[in-house]
């Protein structure tokens, strides 16, 4: 048994990468604790209680902010936001100076949010606090894939063996990309679908199954997790249009019965109902979204919780 | 007076020969095995290599120091500057700025701004200096604009230097598509971006019977379009940098920005072929691409960094790792550092042979060292911080005078 610190050594959370099987198990078992606990209304312990915790977005978000926020508060935490997104910060030219403005007020764990991939890794480099990556460009959004994760591992009693089926903008997404890295890292059965204008370039070096026809895809799924597709990108220059997008992509009941009975249907949110997903579907008794977003809370209490053990001074973690 | 250059082992057009060197009124009178005049004033080379200083085609930056540190004395200097090398004047400013110890000869814009639309005064930019013309850090998307300079530069026997990327392809793109790119979620273009654009403007050439020079060639497909139409007789040459012949886009794991370049790191199949056509000849320059940035522009997420690398420093020690590795022999490097660039521009240098000016390179290829970008002389954005390398000038003549720090 490897005990405190030791079974979770990083710093900072800003991917999945570089995070070992064991590790992601771990976190996901200090998840399960405040699943319990979110769903009674003894929310007694604040172990977070004195901390600042600052979610710096740089990018607009609703939910993520809102978990975090959640998160951090249910802890006990003093919870700030920054809308960096609606300030006077653009683009990373004065990203450092935030990051160092942040540092001098002695927050104890940054949130952060940003469009470029690796800016949260730039940030994590150059602060003394820990840094939790709430998303950076198409990089990696790894409390995402914790929370779909232990979605999966609840509902389905493992990851292991199970078929997953990612389907949707792959080439654009930063949650696709820490889901096939937790997923193939807990032993899942990755496959990825999208159409090739959307299929990002050696995706299969990720140790994933590429599919372009959703159908083959689809057989003997045990879950089936939906991207959502930006607004933007369905006006021709990717994708022809939403209608033709729900032709071959669509997630409808007649689809979903190629997937193993009572697969389960997840989508990170927000939704466009009647695109990617219907909403018999998404509403259905195989669809597991709102229990994703309660699930997500729990994720972020426990990334939380874990990494300011060591500033806390929790015992076995100092 | 004459200078005697003696104890050398001169690095020549096909072979390395112990002898003697003499320079006079800054050009070279004599070389091999000769007798030293009673006046000449005597240098003992100590059994050193002495091979023409490098000529840099394709600078984006005036870096006295870091080209004297590097053994450059001549650079071809980007039309991308500020304001753009469109204009006479700053073609003549441009010219006079580095001298006497750096040669500069401006590459004169092909279009005004730089802007792909409209010719720029070539002729006149010629007149006040220029010695080639470029397209700059980008591609001329439009096919006719291109045809219509290489026409004109024709006329005026000015090649033209072009940086060959499809525009359209590479639009937003920061890396090569590939395992890293996607792994990294970073914006990225398909190597082909490079082939693509590379077989039209050989298409125009040819059309043309311009002298094309594309600055940096780094895939194995527009290798193949090159290798294909030099033997069709197609006046065509081109170039590549260290960093494409020694990386891979692997180098930008962890977000490296120093490894943000254009063209972005390829493939390592596209390194091997870049390696092979070095050593096949088909690959005609080295350079470096010189380009210092400072932090301003590399502390950033890597898809809003600067592309480009400080490599003046470094373009004699990297270059000697293809020596080392037995990829060609030092006659043909400093063909491709010297006398090829000096051929592209026009201009009766880069070699060891009389009546060519004295801008010579002594050097240990041995001496070895450490990649210290900290302790460059302007920017350290290089790629290759903390490499241990080997190969080092020790003397730098420029016409016959020498370079001192």
């Amino acid at each position: 048994m490897i005990a405190g610190g030791a079974v979770f050594p990083h710093r900072h959370l800003t991917g999945i990468d570089g995070l070992q099987p064991h590790e992601i198990a771990f976190l996901l078992d200090e998840a399960e604790q405040w699943v319990e606990a979110n769903r009674t209304h003894a929310r007694g312990t604040a172990p977070l209680a004195g901390l600042t915790q600052i979610n710096a977005f740089f990018e607009n978000s609703t939910r993520t902010l809102l978990s975090f926020e959640i998160a951090g508060k249910r802890l006990g935490a003093d919870v700030v936001n920054m809308h960096a997104a609606q300030s006077s910060v653009k683009k990373g030219e004065t990203l450092i100076d935030t990051a160092q403005t942040l540092n001098a007020m002695r927050a104890d764990v940054l949130v952060i949010r940003h469009m470029s991939s690796g800016a949260v890794k730039l940030i994590a480099d150059k602060v003394d606090c820990a840094v939790l990556n709430a998303g950076d460009g198409r990089h990696e959004h790894p409390t995402q894939a914790l929370l779909d994760a232990l979605t999966i591992r609840r509902r389905r009693g493992a990851i292991a063996g199970q078929r997953v089926v990612i389907c949707g903008d792959l080439l654009h997404s930063r949650v696709a990309r820490s889901n096939i890295l937790s997923l193939t890292a807990l032993a899942a059965e990755v496959r990825v679908c999208a159409p090739s204008t959307l299929m990002p370039p050696a995706i299969e070096r990720m140790g994933v199954t590429p599919f372009t026809d959703f159908d083959a895809a689809l057989e003997g799924a045990d879950v089936v997790m939906m991207l959502r597709l930006q607004s933007e990108r369905m006006e021709g220059a990717l994708v022809p249009s939403p209608r033709e997008y729900r032709l071959r992509y669509g997630l409808t009941p007649e689809r979903l019965a190629r997937a193993v009975p009572g697969a389960l249907v997840m989508h990170p949110g927000p939704m466009n109902r009647g695109v990617e997903i219907d909403s018999v579907v998404a509403d259905g008794a195989q669809s597991a979204i709102t229990e994703q977003v309660a699930m997500g809370v729990a994720v972020r209490m426990a990334c939380l919780d874990v990494l300011t053990r060591r500033a806390r001074g929790v015992e076995g973690w100092a | 007076m004459t200078l005697a250059i003696v104890n050398a082992r001169l690095v020549g057009a096909d072979s390395v020969e112990p002898g003697t060197l003499l320079v006079q009124d800054s050009m070279i009178a004599a070389v091999g095995r000769i007798d030293v005049p009673g006046d000449a004033m005597v240098i003992d080379a100590g059994g050193k290599l002495l091979a023409p200083a490098i000529v840099d085609l394709g600078v984006f930056a005036v870096d006295r120091e870091a080209c004297r540190r590097g053994g450059v004395v001549r650079v071809g200097l980007m039309p991308d500057q500020s304001p753009v090398l469109d204009d006479p004047g700053m073609v003549q400013r441009a010219a006079l700025v580095g001298k006497p110890d750096l040669w500069i000869h401006p590459l004169a814009a092909a279009t005004q701004g730089l802007a792909g639309r409209d010719l720029a005064e070539i002729a006149f930019c010629q007149q006040a200096g220029a010695m080639a013309v470029a397209t700059g850090r980008g591609w001329i998307a439009d096919a006719a604009v291109m045809a219509r300079v290489l026409a004109y530069a024709h006329d005026l026997d000015l090649a033209v230097v072009t940086h060959a990327e499809d525009g359209g392809l590479t639009a937003g793109a920061v890396a090569t598509a590939g395992e890293t790119a996607t792994r990294l979620g970073l914006p990225a273009a398909p190597a082909v971006a490079e082939a693509l654009a590379v077989a039209r403007d050989l298409m125009l050439a040819e059309e043309t019977g311009a002298r094309l020079h594309i600055r940096q060639v780094t895939t194995a497909a527009a290798l193949d379009l090159i290798r294909a139409a030099k033997r069709r007789g197609v006046a065509v040459t081109c170039g590549i940098t260290p960093a494409h012949l020694l990386l891979a886009d692997i180098a930008m794991s962890d977000f490296r920005t120093f490894a943000h370049l254009s063209p972005p790191l390829r493939g390592e199949a596209d390194r091997r072929a870049c390696l092979a056509a070095v050593a096949d000849g088909t690959i005609d320059v080295i350079g470096s691409g010189h380009d210092p940035q400072g932090p301003e522009a590399k502390r950033l997420p890597f898809a809003d960094s600067a592309p480009g690398m400080a490599g003046a420093e470094t373009l004699l020690p990297l270059a000697l790792t293809l020596v080392r590795d037995g990829h060609i022999e030092l006659p043909r490097l400093f063909t491709l550092l010297a006398a090829n660039p000096a051929k592209v521009l026009g201009i009766d240098a880069g070699r060891l042979a009389a009546g060519a000016s004295a801008d010579l390179l002594l050097f240990d290829q041995h001496a070895p060292w450490q990649v210290e970008g900290e302790r460059f002389a302007s920017a350290g954005n290089t790629p290759f911080d903390g490499l241990p390398v080997q190969g080092r000038p020790l003397r730098v003549w420029k016409g016959g005078r020498e370079l001192l720090a």
